[in-house]
């Protein structure tokens, strides 16, 4: 990973999205700089997933504009952990590594503390282990935004703060993150977007 | 980067679970029926055998098809794809995915033809022939399957549509490699001619099919 700062920077203007004729959300704006970080929060059903999805290109939305810096690379981390159960943690990171054209992932074990699990299967794993197995793909390759999708789901404490400290970096280094989370992640960098449930 | 999705579909191919066998073992069970449907006609068995052949290996070709993108669509990794790759390079991963199910799926029945057609009283030329056609017409399976594959992706039982949509625009591929199989048991018939229409085929699905699927996985909206 380079020591050299991200200049980056996200900025969403009046965006709205709906699945058929029901609007999940009207109007989101917020404007992100390189180092800083947005915790979505909103009840279940809020759209705060989609939300994450039409940032990251994989969801249409209707209406607005997401503008940022055309160097903007984006790592998304959703509900699914994008691992293969059949292969170890180590093949699985590997392959994301290869994909992004990076050889090592031994930074990124040693930092979630992965090293005693990288050759079990990623299906014995239980959901906490699985979840910062995932995580470490992020490490792997260095880009600015990062979506991630309720990250902190089944971890422990422990875990828990090694995410803190792995986030902290990353907005250090100039990086923006953008989390979808009802729980709160630790630091008061954090600004905070509440959707409301738009209801029909 | 395409070469480890190569290596980590074969690898899942292979792993429990991965169905490379199923094929085969379909492929197996469609030709040891023949003997039994057709009765003990020797030379009508070396006949019909490249023709019993190829729908064999055609039908355990489809196998498995519905799941070459529907295994990474449940577990996120599409996601990371269409998220980070623009249509070339979506074009190129359906391209390497459909080798990599070829691999797993077609070549063991290429392979398994010497020992199949035994069952169905082939010479060694017939066999050979049928190897031939079936190692350039088995890809164009897995090409056209991609579109099929892609188009049902969100489909909970996908399979049936997939087999649905690949059988009418497959028929040319079982035309050109029926009757070029067919040249080594009737000297009537010339071998290259249907050959190289079915290796041409082949190459146009390998070019067109992946990236029709990369269109269909481009505009998935969910």
């Amino acid at each position: 990973m380079g020591s050299d700062l991200f200049e980056t920077s996200l900025t969403v203007n009046n965006l709205c999205a709906s699945r058929g004729s029901f609007v999940l959300f009207d109007n989101i704006s917020f404007h992100l700089d390189a180092g800083e970080a947005l915790r979505i929060t909103g009840p279940n059903g809020s759209g705060k997933t989609t939300l994450m999805r039409c940032l990251a290109g994989l969801v249409r939305f209707d209406s607005g504009q997401i503008n940022g810096s055309h160097e903007n690379t984006f790592h998304y981390l959703g509900h699914l952990n994008a691992m293969k159960p059949q292969l170890t943690v180590a093949e699985n990171l590997m392959f994301w590594a290869q994909m992004d054209g990076v050889k090592h992932i031994e930074a990124a074990i040693e930092t979630l503390n992965l090293g005693r699990l990288k050759h079990l299967p990623f299906s014995v794993l239980s959901s906490g282990q699985k979840r910062r197995a995932a995580f470490a793909r992020l490490l792997l390759s260095p880009r600015p935004i990062w979506l991630l999708d309720e990250p902190t789901v089944g971890l422990d404490t422990s875990s828990l703060t090694i995410f803190g400290s792995v986030f902290e970096q990353h907005l250090q280094k100039g990086g923006i993150i953008l989390s979808a989370t009802h729980t709160p992640l630790g630091t008061e960098k954090w600004q905070t977007l509440e959707l409301l449930r738009v209801e029909p | 980067m395409m070469a480890a999705l190569y290596t980590r579909d074969v690898r899942l191919g292979f792993r429990a679970g991965g169905g490379a066998i199923v094929a085969v073992l379909f492929f197996m069970s469609v030709i040891i029926m023949m003997p039994f449907a057709i009765g003990p006609d020797l030379k009508l068995l070396a006949r019909l055998g490249p023709a019993f052949l190829w729908v064999g290996a055609l039908l355990a070709s489809l196998l498995g098809l519905e799941r070459l993108f529907q295994a990474d669509r449940e577990d996120g990794s599409l996601d990371l794809m269409r998220l980070n790759f623009g249509l070339a390079e979506l074009s190129m991963m359906v391209f390497v995915k459909c080798l990599a199910h070829w691999t797993v799926t077609g070549l063991p029945l290429v392979l398994s033809v010497p020992l199949f057609g035994l069952f169905l009283n082939m010479e060694p030329g017939a066999v050979l022939a049928a190897m031939a056609t079936l190692a350039v017409g088995t890809p164009a399976i897995a090409f056209v399957g991609a579109v099929g594959a892609a188009a049902g992706v969100t489909l909970a039982r996908g399979g049936l549509l997939v087999a649905v949509i690949v059988l009418p625009v497959i028929v040319p591929v079982l035309i050109f490699g029926v009757s070029a199989a067919n040249a080594a048991v009737n000297p009537s018939q010339a071998f290259f001619p249907p050959f190289a229409l079915l290796s041409a085929i082949c190459l146009f699905f390998a070019v067109t099919g992946p990236f029709a699927a990369a269109l269909f996985l481009k505009g998935l909206d969910e």
